[in-house]
């Protein structure tokens, strides 16, 4: 083997055991990396018990409301398998909206029933598109209900539940 | 060897690719200004608003091709690198340290285009999720390698060092390339990908890759001119150095 080969194997072989050295840290420090956890890993017990994490999910639609207090907000945070009430007092960002991606940090109540935020964040998909263009898939996915609705009324079956596509946020 | 149609080890040399480069920059420079010109043009002018995020996003035609750049330009520095360990050429590290320096400039524009954009959409300018830390370790990557170069007086040593640091840092490529996919960030996954249709309005989708090519162009330009200015410098003792400014002073 020329030494030039000889460089070229420990170039290569350096970057193997590298690569994988990389893969097995990042693996073993995966639940550290991920930025949230959603409400599912909540209810499994998942999230850290007294400390400060983030969660992250969807705005349930119709369930952002003002408490009477008349600055805290409350809405449901859902990833559509399980739903988190959140407290927040402060201004939200402009992206927050009902059914689209939010993350919020703050801390679980001492029944872990409510998640009280002191931060929120809107987390946008990666979709780029006209309104009109928006518009027009909104509305094509109505129609697509309402003839599905139509067709099952149709056929005298009850509507059976559909199990919901995963969001992409 | 003989046979081949062009033998490329004649511009691996420092006095044949000097002219080379020099004639090629000024295509690549024009190039990009033509593609910066109607990439701005279509991004700013032609592209439709965003639906949720209105005229902000158009942020995305320097943000998007500065990410792309400061990856892609770093695993140009690294084969470099790689090459001038494995072979000894003395071209390898001239371009590897013509590199950086605009990888830097990327991995930098990135990192504060994509804070002026957090701000307003997300509601921060920065956070710590995989996508933004990995970014950052990669401006870091960039620095390390210049100061390196920079603190060794042997070039020959400097660009050995700087290959290895280099090198090392390529894992981070892909962390930063799929950190949106392995785990949870703020950072929204990839709207264009090689694999599936993109998630873009085509008229955006074009300024974009116009504004990437632009970037590409630029980068490419600049670096030559620098590795240029890098092997006058390196090799100023030789006749080839000597010959070519005294030509380039006559003219």
């Amino acid at each position: 083997m020329k030494a030039r080969q000889k460089r070229i194997a420990l170039i290569a072989g350096g970057l193997a055991v590298l690569g994988i050295a990389a893969a097995l840290v990042l693996n073993a420090l995966n639940s550290n990396i991920a930025f949230y956890v959603s409400p599912t890993d909540v209810a499994a017990g998942k999230a850290p018990q007294g400390k400060a994490f983030r969660i992250g999910g969807m705005v349930k639609e119709a369930s952002v409301k003002r408490e009477a207090d008349g600055v805290t907000m409350a809405f449901i945070v859902t990833d559509t398998e399980t739903d988190l009430l959140v407290n927040y007092k402060g201004i939200l960002p402009d992206l927050f909206q009902e059914g689209k991606g939010v993350v919020a940090q703050g801390k679980l109540t001492e029944d872990g029933t409510r998640f009280v935020a002191s931060e929120v964040l809107a987390k946008h998909d990666e979709n780029y598109m006209p309104p009109e263009a928006a518009q027009a898939v909104a509305d094509a996915h109505e129609r697509a209900a309402t003839n599905k609705a139509a067709q099952e009324a149709a056929a005298g079956a009850p509507a059976a539940q559909q199990p919901a596509a995963k969001p992409a946020y | 060897m003989n046979n081949r149609l062009i033998n490329w080890f004649k511009y691996a040399s420092p006095q044949s690719f000097y002219p080379l480069a020099g004639k090629m920059i000024p295509w690549f420079a024009a190039a990009g200004a033509v593609f910066g010109i109607a990439g701005l043009w279509i991004g700013m002018a032609v592209a439709p608003t965003d639906f949720q995020q209105g005229e902000g996003y158009r942020i995305i035609f320097i943000h998007v091709p500065a990410s792309w750049m400061s990856m892609f330009i770093y695993l140009v520095m690294a084969f470099w690198a790689a090459l001038g360990l494995a072979y000894n050429t003395r071209l390898s590290g001239m371009m590897a340290q013509a590199l950086a320096p605009t990888g830097a400039l990327m991995a930098f524009l990135s990192l504060w285009t994509g804070a002026l954009w957090g701000k307003p959409m997300w509601g921060t300018w920065w956070v710590w999720d995989a996508r933004l830390t990995s970014e950052l370790i990669l401006l870091f990557l960039y620095i390390g390698f210049i100061a390196l170069q920079a603190a060794i007086d042997d070039p020959r040593r400097a660009d050995k060092a700087g290959a290895v640091l280099a090198l090392v840092g390529v894992v981070n490529i892909p962390i930063i390339y799929f950190s949106v996919k392995w785990w949870n960030t703020l950072h929204q996954g990839a709207s264009v990908s090689l694999n599936r249709a993109p998630a873009m309005a085509s008229l955006m989708l074009w300024g974009m890759l116009l504004m990437a090519l632009a970037f590409w162009m630029y980068s490419i330009a600049i670096a030559l001119y620098r590795a240029r200015t890098i092997m006058l410098e390196r090799e100023r003792g030789t006749e080839w150095v000597k010959e070519t400014l005294a030509a380039e002073g006559a003219k």
